[in-house]
């Protein structure tokens, strides 16, 4: 009897790795994707890459105009992340299998975060760009929708770890609904709250240059713009500051979650 | 007039038959009592439809001269506030000091603002430094809850209750997670509560050398049928088998044992 769930598990990976096997070789046939060019053609990537997109001393002028670009896309991102976890602690908490109000609220909840969730940032861009054309509030938006489906789904996840226990005490002396998520379930889960709200402002800093350049504002904008004029010293610095920017950002957000956790 | 009765009390989980099966006793004020039963019989069911954490199907309980099955969201929030109750998993909130668990026990009291702030009055903070030297945890009184041993949780678990005011304790398996030391100076707490202040103790327990140690009167539950209803010293070896059915050899053994001795 026991040989036989090790066999069945041996069994179970090796039809997994053959799936996987089928799957890649499938695909590479299909979108007659040339592997060996692939890699090949990377090389040659960076060799361009090395010879020309690297920055120079000329291109250190535009730093005075490409500052205040940076500047506008993190504060936007922190704005648009930290307004959209307030909603999705909202909404979290009428999802959370423990602290839902009713079945209703918790099927339209996490119905709202997985349609958010599965939607692209890009894609919130290109659709309310139709809207509101190309503005900073169609980048703001769009980080902010893509950010919610998100972290709701991480503080949904993060309630429902902390559990049942101590909210199953506080119920028995009598306390009220409000009493026990202010005093039971906040405590216990903002600290990894927190530390998901920091990662999202993270990956939106980067995202949000991206959709910068859809949406033609702050960084990305400027990137797009010195790539198309094929002044390619001024775009890597461009991207030379965003990779520092995000890496500083990492590191005080990581210095945050060493306090807090 | 008892504080606590319960009349051909009923439970059926999911339509099937029968946690509880037409359950009547009732409780005086200051009585210690220990419902004993093997795994599954329906002992923390019973304890849970006293402070209708769970509801029970059919029967009538009172405390303290108020039936509990008709009671409005309001007043049952009030009629929790009599009942205290301990877990075996002690169910604080770990990342809260012990004082603002402790005074988890006065929410029921509370206003929903003055919940939700936590703001408590001089008095109430009093009592529970009181409470909370009494039960020996004055150097830990603003330690982080999981930085204490499990019989410290416990004790904090006990002061949470007492700061209710209750005239009842309810208490699952208090206990079950904790070495002999920490289990007696729980126990030595527990029956110090009943007797000198008078609150009811009603304690679910697995050990019944323990049970026969402390208690005025044993419950025995099996297949959710109170099939033994007395004083310790009237507890047979019959009975127990009676209780526990075939699980009943060891715990007979060790009875023995304690009549020898
Ligand atoms: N939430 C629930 N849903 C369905 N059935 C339940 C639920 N809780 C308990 N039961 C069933 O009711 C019966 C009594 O359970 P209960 O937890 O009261 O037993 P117990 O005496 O406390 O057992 P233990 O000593 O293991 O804690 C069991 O058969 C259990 O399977
Ligand atoms: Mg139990």
């Amino acid at each position: 009897m026991r040989d036989d769930i090790f066999t069945k598990r041996r069994n179970g990976n090796l039809v997994f790795f053959l799936a996987l096997l089928i799957l890649s070789v499938g695909s590479i046939i299909i979108t007659e994707y040339d592997v060996i060019k692939g890699f090949t053609s990377i090389t040659k990537a960076v060799i361009w890459g090395g010879s020309n997109f690297y920055p120079d001393a000329e291109s250190l002028r535009i730093l005075p105009e490409i500052f205040p670009k940076l500047q506008e896309t993190v504060l936007m991102s922190i704005a648009a992340t930290t307004v959209a976890a307030v909603l999705a602690l909202v909404l979290s908490l009428a999802g959370s299998q423990t602290t839902r109000i009713n079945r209703i609220f918790s099927i339209v909840s996490r119905g709202i975060a997985s349609l958010f969730r599965n939607i692209p940032i890009v894609a919130w861009a290109m659709v309310l760009m139709i809207s509101f054309s190309q503005s900073p509030l169609t980048g703001y938006l769009a980080i902010f929708f893509g950010s919610l489906g998100f972290l709701t789904r991480a503080f949904m996840e993060t309630i429902d770890e902390v559990g049942n226990n101590s909210i199953e005490a506080l119920q028995a002396t009598g306390a009220s609904y409000f009493h026990i998520i202010f005093q039971a379930v906040l405590p216990a889960s903002m600290p990894q709250m927190i530390s998901w709200l920091l990662y999202m402002i993270e990956t939106n800093i980067r995202d949000a240059t991206l959709v910068g350049v859809l949406t033609g504002t702050g960084i990305g904008f400027s990137f797009d713009l010195y790539y198309k004029r094929f002044d390619y010293h001024a775009a890597s610095l461009v991207v030379l500051l965003i990779v520092i920017t995000v890496i500083v950002i990492e590191l005080v957000s990581n210095n945050v979650r060493r306090v807090i956790l | 007039m008892a504080l606590l009765e319960l009349k051909n009390v009923t439970k059926n989980y999911n339509n099937e038959c029968c946690a509880l099966d037409n359950v009547s006793f009732s409780v005086d004020k200051g009585e210690f009592v220990s419902i004993i039963g093997p795994s599954g019989a329906g002992k923390s069911t019973l304890l849970r439809c006293i402070n209708r954490m769970v509801e029970a199907s059919s029967g009538e309980i009172s405390v303290d001269g108020v039936i509990s099955s008709s009671l409005s969201k309001k007043k049952l929030r009030k009629l929790r506030t009599k009942i205290g109750m301990i877990f075996q998993h002690y169910n604080l909130v770990d990342r809260l000091t012990v004082i603002e668990n402790v005074l988890h026990g006065r929410l029921g009291y509370k206003s929903t603002l003055a919940g939700v702030l936590g703001r408590y009055n001089q008095e109430e903070k009093s009592q529970a430094y009181r409470i909370i030297e009494i039960l020996g945890l004055n150097e830990q009184i603003y330690k982080r809850c999981d930085q204490l041993s499990g019989g410290q949780k416990q004790r904090v678990g006990i002061a949470r209750a007492l700061v209710q005011n209750p005239k009842i304790i309810l208490c699952d398996e208090p206990i079950a997670s904790l070495d002999p030391n920490a289990s007696k100076i729980i126990m030595d707490h527990l029956r110090n509560i009943s007797k000198e202040m008078g609150i009811t103790i009603i304690v679910n327990l697995h050990q019944v050398e323990v049970a026969l140690k402390y208690s005025d009167r044993i419950i025995g539950v099996n297949r959710g049928k109170v099939v033994f209803d007395g004083a310790p010293c009237d507890l047979t070896t019959r009975q127990i088998r009676d209780i526990y059915g075939s699980e009943s050899e060891d715990l007979i053994f060790e009875l023995g044992e304690r009549h020898a001795g």
